[in-house]
């Protein structure tokens, strides 16, 4: 029982670093879309900076989950939640790179960037509020609030089309806008992939709960 | 080759107590099947049903159906369930007075075997099989006491297959031996599953997890679940062997 104890107190710290990374994660795309619709160079510089602690929690979950691995030979839900937190961090450090794209995106563009399009503040406002629901439901170990996500991403695709679409008839009527127009549309991807890095946390959460490998994208 | 086994309703009893409940379970030949559970749930008696060693105890009774292949092992003499059904315990027990040869041969001689050319023939087989041969092949005349205990098990093994079993069963046998030698036992199962079905008891789960193709958890004298060791080492269905296996109880 001594080590069963232990090993729950382990798995409760990988659980607290899982979220604390997710909260970086979310921090991150939030500065760096602030960044965006202020052209501010110092933010865009602050969130490709903060990648470190991102990257760093990545390596300490894949340590935790290692050490957990090696030393308490897991199985079950402890194993299936060992392993969903390593791809749970992959998942996210991810993240945290398509973040610091937008912010470098930012960097190299600066003023030229022009308006952001509402579109992508709408993509971005919907990915937060999906990033939330994925960790909400990691922490709830609820897989139905996970299953949510499946209809919530494919609301994102479809911004993303439509967002795709505009740019180019945008382009289209004034050729001079293509650098900032393009900028946007990788914009726009980088936000639609990350959509798709919190999908595949929703599934992690539903192989934790019930063992099942899902499709949620 | 190895044969299926089928039970049905196999209840067990000491005397007045009930210790196993109704089993039924169909276990593949030429498959390891490991049955894991708390002390006293059951699987050591389980095992020696199915050679009818159980009811060679005082006050000991069995019921229901018991099948090696196409045999119903309880229509039978029990010494010939014993030549179809090997056994290997917990405890490495070579005959102490015996040399290594001797201890492979006996089962040999009593099943009426006499020539010296078959009886060396099936010896060596047998320690071969047993992954023994090559450390005692220069000494088959010593006392079986002189080799290790991973050594007398592997020599308990290969008296065990001598007779040519069809099925052989394991208690616990490695749990009392070092990392080196349950690893080369487990090693031998593995090997051994291509001619016999083998059916191990043990407790240490990792180790069924490692070399068995299926798991069975007993609890209380009950088949909780039966299944793939993947499938019940990552997603048991029943919540007392999550319970058991993720260690919060037993």
């Amino acid at each position: 029982m001594q080590q069963r104890q232990h090993l729950d107190v382990a798995l409760r710290e990988l659980n607290l670093n899982v979220v604390k990374m997710g909260s970086a994660v979310q921090s991150a795309l939030r500065t760096a879309m602030e960044a965006l619709e202020r052209a501010d160079l110092a933010t865009a510089e602050a969130v490709v900076d903060g990648d470190e602690v991102v990257n760093r929690l990545q390596r300490e979950i894949e340590a935790q989950c290692i050490r957990l691995i090696a030393t308490q030979q897991p199985v079950a839900t402890d194993l299936r939640q060992i392993v969903a937190g390593l791809h749970i961090a992959t998942d996210l450090e991810r993240m945290g790179d398509n973040a610091v794209d937008i912010a470098k995106t930012v960097l190299r563009m600066g003023a030229d960037i022009g308006q952001t399009w509402a579109g992508i503040s709408h993509m971005a406002g919907r990915i937060d509020k999906m990033l939330s629901t994925a960790l909400n439901a990691y922490v709830e170990q609820d897989q139905q609030l996970a299953r949510e996500l499946a209809a919530e991403d494919d609301e994102v695709d479809h911004a993303y089309r439509r967002l795709l679409e505009e740019l180019l008839r945008s382009v289209i009527a004034d050729p001079n806008d293509a650098p900032a127009m393009m900028s946007q549309s990788f914009i726009a991807r980088h936000l639609e992939r990350i959509g798709d890095h919190v999908t595949n946390i929703g599934e992690s959460v539903i192989y934790i709960v019930s063992g099942e490998r899902s499709d949620l994208n | 080759m190895g044969k299926s086994i089928s039970t049905r309703g196999v209840c067990a009893w000491y005397g007045a107590q009930l210790t196993l409940k109704g089993i039924d379970m169909s276990i593949d030949a030429n498959q390891v099947t490991a049955i894991i559970g708390p002390s006293g749930c059951g699987k050591s008696t389980f095992i020696r049903c199915l050679n009818r060693l159980h009811e060679t105890v005082s006050g000991a009774r069995v019921e229901g159906s018991i099948r090696v292949g196409d045999v119903d092992i309880r229509e039978i003499d029990p010494v010939d369930v014993r030549r179809m059904v090997g056994m290997v315990f917990q405890k490495p027990n070579p005959f102490p007075t015996l040399s290594i040869y001797d201890n492979v041969a006996l089962g040999l001689r009593l099943g009426g075997i006499r020539a010296k050319s078959e009886l060396a023939q099936r010896v060596e087989h047998s320690l071969r099989l047993a992954a023994l041969w090559d450390e005692v092949k220069d000494r088959l005349y010593a006392p079986a006491t002189a080799l290790s205990g991973g050594q007398q098990q592997r020599l308990c093994i290969a008296r065990a297959l001598a007779v040519e079993p069809d099925v052989l069963l394991m208690d616990e046998p490695a749990s009392a031996l070092d990392p080196v030698s349950t690893h080369r036992i487990e090693e031998l199962v593995e090997a051994l599953k291509g001619t016999f079905t083998v059916v191990i008891v043990t407790h240490n789960m990792q180790q069924a997890a490692r070399i068995a193709d299926k798991t069975a958890f007993f609890l209380n004298g009950e088949l909780v679940e039966f299944g793939e060791t993947t499938q019940v080492f990552t997603t048991p269905s029943d919540k007392r062997t999550e319970d058991y296996i993720t260690g919060r109880f037993g």
